[in-house]
């Protein structure tokens, strides 16, 4: 399905259309079986996380940040609505373009941005940074830099699931472009040879970098889990309360034994690619982001629906908002007064055992001899005016 | 002459073969509309059009399968990776298919193509970003490998890289893309297999290739105002490895610092040490010694990573160590 058609099936209002899935639990975008308390704590999160990525996207502009970093923004919808329903023990995987998938998963504020700093005082020890947040206590399994690379690595979670006879999910989210890549197939192959309890989640916003789906892919996507048997799902992921429901159902299902399933989600990239990438340029216009900023933001969706229904006042929203920057300036206060990670653990965590026999490292430094001691002198370099 | 950077040296390269050979083409992720993520191939879909210039989908091992097919049957593919980290999905087709296949058919099947693309760390890109990919390649014969440090260099080698009849992996530096030097206008061509000494003095010998040549001659400049003169070889090519360059310049200096981007172990200062203890044993003052990565993965905090590569202080006590002087150089 293309953006085009996806912005017919949403709207801004509270009324918006269903979107149609196949095969997977119905959906509706109504505020119906949402408590005022779960609507708040949605609209809660998703403030959190666009918050928290406008604090890093600062951070990153005045160098505290380094590297690339990718945001999330504009597909926050996502992470609160496909994650939130999870259970606890339930597993997430999933790319480069995480920070608030890890947020949603439970990883605090204050962690992620101190990783995202490279300080002793991240999810990761400062050694991961933007792309590598990690926190498996918490279920969450990073933060994946090369393009296709955690989608057989959510299969092997799942199979580690079914192995030991639990009964959580495992959620594996990958961007449309990685779709391409063989190791999709060949987890989507044995997912269903071996029925293993997880879903796939693509979070399609259009594009893999500067190019967009069409131009490299000749089906839709809901077709690519057609040849493996495995059901496909389209999920409006810009409205985070039909996502939310989805989810829930479909993690039912599959901690049931339905097996496993892959969703389309319709998503849309507010920002560049990565920090050094333009928001619009060749690959899109400017009045397309414009559009989408201006009608599909999942958060301003949500805000606007609850207050058509008279759940959120202005003042209220103004309060959730403020304790949502604070959140992100205390994050980023403490990642500044984190300290960086102690020089002398370069060389710990590359192997989880030190042998007792034979040489792991094998560069040598400090194992040297002390320079200066013994040898011929060099030639022409007698004295002391060296030191 | 005109003094350009080395991205458009490259970009120089691919047009001035184009030009006169319609069977090389370019293809690899964003390479065409998007003028390539480091903006190499910039112009060049609108100058070749999209019959030669072809954005792949991000399926690096089908295309560089496709692209090893292409090079099969004669064509001459140059098959660009966004960065050679991302290679390692495709390593099979380099290493079982390109690699091998000349061998197994009884030299029916050459396979002239190029991989191309930025190798080693930049700034803080963490781990699965972060590494020196040479070793992987030069490890298997069958593969050629060039790493070009300057823009004339850049120019020069990936054009023979083009016309060579055997794969040959060109392997850039994303810190390198801006550098600027003088390259000539007119078909230019560097040979595989002729190494550049870009600094001479006859007190140590820093042999070292790719990006770390700018380490090594910034090491060089430390140690000269101590009054120590080093020789700055520049292999420029691993594989054909010029050994008669390498054995000259130890009979010079007979004091050897290997310099090098990636890790240790196997690395490629291991396999040059070992050439110089079979070959140039007796003309050694001292162990060779290396210069390497950190043996660690590439951390992303500023400090760890600062810590991990390998840098200009390193090199000068290198230097000083096989000159047998106190550390502590400047
Ligand atoms: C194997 C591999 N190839 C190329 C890249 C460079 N790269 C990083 S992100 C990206 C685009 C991925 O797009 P998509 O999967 O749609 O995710 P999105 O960025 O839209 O979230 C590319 C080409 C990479 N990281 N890994
Ligand atoms: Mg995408």
């Amino acid at each position: 399905m293309t953006q085009a058609t996806r912005e017919t099936e949403t709207g801004v209002n509270g009324d918006a259309a269903a979107v149609a899935t196949k095969g997977g639990p119905g959906a509706g975008s109504g505020l119906r079986g949402f408590s005022r308390d779960d609507l708040h704590g949605l609209l809660a999160d998703m403030l959190l996380y666009r918050r928290f990525e406008e604090k890093a996207e600062e951070a990153y502009a005045i160098g505290k940040i380094g590297g690339f970093c990718h945001l999330h923004i504009g597909q926050e919808g996502l992470a609160a609505g496909a994650i939130k329903p999870l259970r606890a023990d339930d597993l997430v995987i999933t790319a480069y373009r995480e920070h608030t998938q890890a947020l949603a998963k439970g990883i605090t504020p204050r962690a992620a941005m101190a990783e995202l700093y490279g300080r002793s005082g991240g999810c990761s020890g400062g050694r991961g940074g933007s792309m590598h947040l990690f926190d498996t206590s918490l279920g969450f399994y990073g933060g994946h830099g090369i393009v296709g690379g955690q989608i057989p690595l959510g299969a092997g979670l799942a199979w580690a699931i079914r192995y030991r006879g639990g009964d959580q999910v495992c959620v594996c989210f990958m961007g449309d472009a990685a779709v391409n890549q063989g190791s999709f197939l060949e987890s989507l192959n044995m997912s269903a040879v071996w029925q293993l309890p997880v879903i796939y989640v693509v979070e399609n916003n259009g594009y893999g970098m500067g190019t967009a789906f069409s131009r490299v892919s000749v089906t839709d996507m809901e077709a690519r889990s057609g040849a493996y048997g495995i059901p496909a799902h389209t999920v409006d992921g810009q409205d985070v309360l039909e996502t939310y429901r989805f989810f829930e159902e479909l993690a039912g299902q599959v901690r049931a034994g339905a097996g496993p399933q892959f969703v389309n989600a319709l998503t849309y990239r507010f920002r560049g690619h990565s920090m050094s990438d333009p928001v619009s340029g060749t690959y899109r216009s400017r009045a397309e982001v414009e559009r989408h900023v201006e009608e599909q933001d999942p958060i301003t969706i949500l805000r606007d629906r609850m207050m058509d229904a008279d759940l959120l006042t202005q003042e209220e929203l103004e309060a959730v908002d403020a304790e949502a920057r604070a959140a992100s300036e205390d994050a980023a206060d403490f990642a500044d007064a984190s300290p960086p990670p102690d020089p002398s653990t370069l060389y710990d965590h590359v192997y989880a055992e030190i042998n007792e026999h034979g040489r792991l490292f094998l560069d040598g430094r400090g194992k040297g001899p002390a320079a200066g001691a013994g040898g011929p002198a060099a030639p022409g370099f007698g004295g002391g005016d060296h030191g | 002459m005109a003094e350009i950077t080395y991205r458009d040296a490259l970009n120089a390269a691919m047009c001035q073969e184009m030009d006169r050979d319609d069977s090389v083409f370019l293809m690899g992720e964003e390479v065409a509309e998007y003028d390539g993520a480091y903006k190499v191939s910039r112009g060049m879909l609108d100058r070749y059009g999209d019959r030669r210039v072809v954005d792949s989908p991000i399926s690096e091992l089908g295309f560089t399968g496709l692209c090893v097919g292409a090079a099969m049957t004669g064509l001459r593919p140059i098959c660009e990776f966004m960065t050679f980290n991302f290679s390692f999905l495709a390593i099979d087709q380099v290493i079982n298919s390109a690699a091998k296949m000349m061998y197994m058919t009884n030299g029916q099947v050459p396979v002239p193509i190029v991989f191309r693309g930025p190798t080693g760390a930049a700034l803080q890109l963490s781990a699965q970003h972060s590494q020196a990919c040479e070793t992987w390649y030069v490890h298997a014969p069958g593969v050629k490998l060039v790493t070009p440090a300057t823009p004339a260099d850049a120019k020069g080698l990936l054009a023979a890289a083009i016309r060579d009849d055997d794969p040959v992996a060109v392997m850039e530096g994303e810190l390198l893309y801006n550098v600027r030097g003088e390259v000539p206008d007119e078909e230019y061509v560097i040979p595989l297999g002729v190494a550049d000494l870009k600094r001479s003095g006859d007190d140590v010998s820093i042999v070292t290739h790719g990006k770390m040549v700018h380490v090594a001659l910034q090491a060089a400049r430390t140690l000269a105002r101590d009054g120590i003169e080093a020789d700055v070889l520049d292999l420029r090519s691993i594989r054909p490895l010029d050994v008669d360059a390498i054995l000259e310049t130890v009979a010079r200096t007979n004091r050897v610092v290997y310099l090098e981007e990636g890790w240790p172990f196997a690395g490629v200062g291991a396999q040059i040490v070992s050439l110089i203890q079979d070959e140039g044993f007796d003309d050694l003052d001292a162990p060779v010694v290396r210069v390497t990565q950190a043996d660690v993965p590439m951390p992303y905090a500023k400090n760890l990573e600062q810590l991990a590569k390998p840098g200009v202080k390193a090199v000068v006590e290198a230097c000083r160590k096989v000159l047998y002087l106190p550390a502590g150089g400047r």
